[in-house]
């Protein structure tokens, strides 16, 4: 199979992935927008910022995570499922990747603030943890819905020093919490910097995320092709909130002849279920009525509790290079379970949808006997067991 | 020309300042009686928000005023059809962001509001860079389409703002979302009268002009003031059409007799 014909190594200089992304946002942050992509293109060019934040990477959050052989599952199922582990990262997810590029290119520009959304509280822990090790008073803007499903997360961001900011607009989810965020930075772009936690918002956010987290799909890839035979997997899967686990993990497969799967929630499913739109800054697909106001969308896993998602994804859904599908919660609460007794690792709600995908596609036969599969597992569920509590 | 930027400009050049206050669209069945009020206080162009769902540059008051809006059923197709039915004797323009033009599409959008009898078109979600292709649907149906100049344009941006806009041009007088504000910042005058000296269009200031004393100031240095959150307040707290346009009329004094 011949490598396929979709580009989405770098959007435009406006930042179009095809016909989405770009830049709508109030003129008041265009500038700042604009400040942030002259600097983050200058340091991503300049090795010794990359190398700073490779040394954090390592010697502070944990990387490189391990690709984790699911034995016991794999037999199970018939399958090789290897698992990328971001659930070992410190503050329990790959959100960590992203915000300590991004808070170390804020403190590059001069900032003396990060202010971020936060759907199920990891992206805001991950913020308030990079403040705390940067020295950088942080803002965490959180749904309060959000704030009462994910309570421990609210306690960690506290303790790291964090303000918490509830939002009791619309549907006091991750949706509200972005708008709110994106009105604060308004006031205050001077010395503040907007830490998105996905591949979301103006250019050049949904692009700097991606790149940001790609360390997730590149490290996956040199790891498979020592793992397995045929070098590369069949499958390759992650589960879609916003989107910036999957498209960094997606990054590393993109020239490869790998499937690649996007798991995103019933309830919150933008690119199987939604419409052309603009959100939060960009144009994608968005959950929404024929007038074009926002649905409040509907999942267990906060995270993935989004009328939108990243703009490539919206991409590489249009030329077929990546597929989308969905799960619903009863799968996903399964999913942990199952994992969890077979291999030992309680895994995030949100991961868990690509975990529940699997076993779905296994009985399908979307999945073959014998195929090998590999699933960013995004974070571990220990934010999470209250939810699952309430269940049992 | 345009029939709304004819309107301003002639305003204008006779010596008058625009007062331009914005209201909520759909907010409550006779709301419409605020739009004709509005224009008998002495409002020379009136802005109609067309309320969505995810309002970014919106601060509390405006926000309120479209939930309730949106909670109480209203449609852009329900709204315009009760505009259609009215002429306030002033030119009107809609105010909405960017997902509600672009999910109709830019060309049947604008086909819409002109159908309507509206004259002009406020998308603060739309920058200039991303303005192409409803600039060329707001001129196909002879709709102003109004740009923001924010204090944190820089110089050259402000020449292609006012270059692109038409209709007026709207300066946000300081770094935040609408709502009201105990005085405008000194800088907003000095932004407006910087305009000015780019532009033969009017230049209004907005964001913040909250009272008769804040009017009276911004019209030191531009052509007039859009008026929004102070009178939204007072129709959220249910002012009658006639209560809220007496407001309005203490803010044309103020214009009319500067020195006082
Ligand atoms: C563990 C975990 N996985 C996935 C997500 C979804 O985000 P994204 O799609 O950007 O990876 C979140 C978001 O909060 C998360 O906490």
């Amino acid at each position: 199979m011949t490598a396929p014909a979709v580009d989405a190594r770098r959007p435009t200089d406006d930042g179009r992935f095809g016909a989405y992304g770009g830049r709508f946002v109030p003129e008041s942050l265009v500038p700042a927008c604009d400040e942030v992509d002259r600097a983050f293109r200058a340091a991503w060019a300049d090795p010794a910022f990359r190398s700073r934040l490779d040394e954090i990477l390592t010697g502070y959050a944990g990387r490189p995570t391990p690709l984790t052989p699911a034995h016991r599952l794999s037999a199970e199922l018939g399958i090789t499922l290897l698992l990328k582990r971001e659930d070992l990262m410190h503050t329990g997810s790959h959100k960590i990747n992203n915000v300590l590029g991004q808070a170390l290119l804020a403190q590059r520009m001069g900032r003396t603030r990060l202010i971020a959304e936060t759907g199920a509280g990891q992206h805001g822990v991950a913020t308030a943890t990079a403040g705390a090790l940067l020295g950088m008073a942080t803002t965490v803007f959180m749904g309060q819905r959000d704030i009462e499903r994910q309570a421990l997360n609210v306690f960690r961001m506290r303790t790291l020093g964090a303000e918490v900011v509830p939002v009791h607009t619309g549907s006091r989810t991750l949706k509200d919490a972005c708008t709110e965020a994106l009105r604060h930075w308004v006031t205050a772009v001077a010395d503040t910097y907007y830490c998105f936690g996905s591949v979301l918002g103006p250019h050049p956010y949904p692009w700097m995320v991606r790149e940001f987290q790609r360390v997730i799909g590149d490290e996956a890839r040199g790891q498979a092709a020592a793992a397995l035979p045929a070098g590369t997997p069949d499958v390759v899967v992650a589960c879609v909130g916003g989107g910036s686990n999957a498209a960094g993990t997606f990054a590393g497969f993109l020239d490869t002849p790998a499937r690649l799967i996007g798991v995103e929630a019933e309830g919150g499913a933008a690119l199987s279920h939604g419409t052309d739109g603009v959100l939060h800054g960009f144009r994608s697909k968005v959950l929404q009525n024929h007038e074009g106001q926002i649905a409040e969308p509907h999942s267990i896993a906060p995270g993935l509790d989004y009328p939108g998602v990243g703009p490539e994804h919206a991409y590489l859904a249009d030329h077929g290079r990546a597929r989308y599908v969905t799960v619903n919660d009863t799968e996903v609460v399964a999913a942990v379970h199952r994992l969890a007794r077979a291999e030992g690792i309680i895994c995030a709600l949100e991961s868990a949808h690509a975990v529940a995908w699997v076993l779905r596609a296994v009985t399908t036969g979307e999945v073959a006997p014998g195929a090998t599969v590999l699933l960013t597992l995004s974070g571990r569920g220990d934010k999470d067991m209250a939810t699952l509590m309430e269940l049992t | 020309m345009n029939p709304l930027e004819t309107h301003t400009r002639r305003v204008r050049d006779r010596g008058r300042k625009l007062l331009v206050p914005y209201l909520t669209g759909g907010l409550g069945a006779g709301w419409t009686d605020h739009v004709l009020a509005a224009a008998e206080a002495g409002a020379d162009v009136v802005e109609i928000g067309l309320p969505f769902s995810d309002p970014m540059l919106d601060g509390p008051t405006i926000q309120r005023a479209s939930d309730a809006a949106l909670a109480a059923g209203a449609t852009v197709d329900g709204i315009l059809a009760d505009v259609a039915r009215i002429d306030p004797g002033v030119p009107m323009a809609a105010m909405t962001y960017a997902n509600l033009v672009f999910r109709r599409g830019a060309d049947r959008f604008c086909a819409a509001l002109r159908d309507a009898g509206i004259a002009g078109l406020i998308v603060p979600d739309v920058p200039v860079d991303e303005v192409e292709p409803l600039s060329r649907a707001a001129a196909a149906e002879q709709l102003d389409l109004v740009l923001l100049v924010s204090p944190a344009t820089p110089a050259e941006r402000r020449v292609e703002i006012v270059k692109r806009g038409s209709g007026f041009v709207y300066t946000v007088s300081l770094m935040g979302t609408t709502g009201e504000r105990p005085a405008l910042p000194e800088s907003a005058g000095a932004l407006a009268t910087a305009l000015k000296q780019l532009t033969d269009l009017p230049v209004l200031l907005g964001f913040g002009v909250s009272s008769a004393a804040a009017a009276r100031a911004a019209a030191e240095h531009a052509d007039g003031v859009i008026v929004g959150s102070a009178v939204m307040r007072k129709v959220l707290a249910g002012a009658t059409p006639a209560e809220a346009g007496g407001f309005l009329a203490t803010l044309r004094e103020a214009l009319d007799r500067p020195d006082d």
